[in-house]
């Protein structure tokens, strides 16, 4: 009896992306209420929307849910991309795990300062290709299946199209030593739910422009 | 058929803490490896024991689970402590979020310079005293209840309490103002 989901964020990226891809992944419409000032965040900390006083903020199912983590859970939970008992939940857990923090060093690059970009760039390019990477390229070369876990399309394959795609932005040639996961990339981006969210026009949001941070900071500083 | 859990980390809290404290909580017996020197992590690292190469790592269950938030997961919903449906899930990883957050303010605490130590001190206070315990305070209040969701002990409940005890030790009396948490 609920409507749709609406997501509460700036129109970007951010900490609300993953929670866009597992939405589209699982075949979920849903809305977006954008922040474009102070005052709409404001406006939603007076009254009482935001437990911590903080977005991404989901309204879904009657409950108005924060924490990007709680959300994505409760999201892959509810629509069955958790594995289908402990163990396997547990093996998906560590590889977005893993796949959130190597997220955090691709969105931050956008706000480093001029003179330490290319350092950062070379910490991510390497930690990329010889930390994260050559693991789902291993797992995936191991059990030789589609998916990551248990031979079943879950959140975790989603976080992983989801961070590749952002990784090639950085890099367009980084998964040149990785076949499996560049056949994987193929693979799932055909997956008719996550295809439409690939057209242009979908709800997925471009990466952060160098020109856009000031408009953002002003939002949350 | 599986012996207790073995937890490799370093002597000291860090983000092994909270994997410590929900063991304890559930009654669980573990053992510890604690990595002394850059020999021993190297060791680890070769004998491919750690998936990202990073520590904390769990062997529990023939898993060497790593990622401090799986293992904390699968702790929590090996020993009843976590989801009993998907809403009381919902609050419950809410909450652990917030106190995961605040924790996250005082675990670098040890790397920053002096001056930066006095910066993050008050920054630790203002986080706690206006964004996250009254969050937790209201919680209590509103639903008048024991426990933090569904009137049942939790993982919410134990993070809750390692965060206030923490931030107990950055400033004794914190919790002035708050009775429901005290």
């Amino acid at each position: 009896m609920s409507g749709k989901p609406k997501l509460h964020y700036f129109n970007g990226r951010g900490r609300m992306e993953s929670i866009r891809w597992l939405l589209a992944a699982a075949g979920v419409e849903f809305e977006e209420c954008f922040l474009e000032t102070k005052d709409d965040l404001t406006k939603l900390q007076k009254d009482g929307s935001l437990l911590f006083q903080q977005v991404p903020m989901v309204e879904i199912d009657g409950m108005k849910m924060v924490q990007s983590r709680a959300i994505s859970n409760y999201i892959a939970t509810k629509y069955n991309l958790c594995g289908k008992d402990l163990k396997e939940r547990a093996l998906i857990d560590m590889y977005v795990e893993a796949l959130i923090d190597l997220n955090e060093l691709l969105m931050t690059h956008t706000f480093k300062p001029a003179d330490k970009k290319e350092q950062h760039f070379a910490t991510i390019v390497d930690k990329a290709t010889n930390r994260y990477l050559p693991v789902y390229e291993k797992v995936l070369k191991d059990h030789g299946q589609d998916f990551l876990v248990g031979n079943c399309f879950s959140r975790a394959d989603v976080q992983l199209l989801e961070t590749l795609l952002m990784a090639e932005e950085c890099k367009p040639d980084i998964l040149a030593k990785f076949p499996l996961l560049q056949s994987f990339k193929a693979r799932i981006s055909n997956i008719p739910t996550i295809k439409k969210f690939l057209q242009p026009g979908s709800q997925r949001k471009p990466p952060l422009q160098e020109k856009d941070v000031p408009k953002l900071m002003k939002i949350f500083h | 058929m599986a012996g207790k859990p073995k937890l490799y980390y370093f002597d000291g809290r860090g983000k092994m803490e909270s994997i410590r404290w929900l063991l304890a909580a559930a009654g669980v017996e573990f053992e510890e490896e604690f990595l002394e020197t850059q020999k021993q992590y190297e060791k680890l690292l070769q004998g491919g024991f750690l998936l990202f190469q990073q520590v904390p790592m769990v062997e529990m269950d023939e898993m060497k689970m790593v990622q401090t938030r799986a293992i904390l997961s699968y702790i929590a919903a090996k020993y009843n402590l976590y989801r009993k449906d998907l809403k009381e899930g919902a609050l419950i990883d809410m909450y652990v979020g917030g106190t995961d957050d605040l924790m996250g303010f005082i675990l670098m605490f040890p790397f920053l310079s002096a001056e930066d130590k006095e910066k993050q001190h008050a920054v630790i206070v203002q986080n706690t005293t206006s964004r996250y315990f009254p969050a937790y305070e209201k919680a209590l209040k509103d639903h008048g209840q024991d426990f933090l969701v569904g009137n049942n002990f939790s993982w919410a409940d134990v993070h809750l309490l390692e965060a206030i005890l923490m931030v107990e030790e950055k400033k004794s009396d914190v919790l002035v103002g708050f009775p429901q948490l005290q």
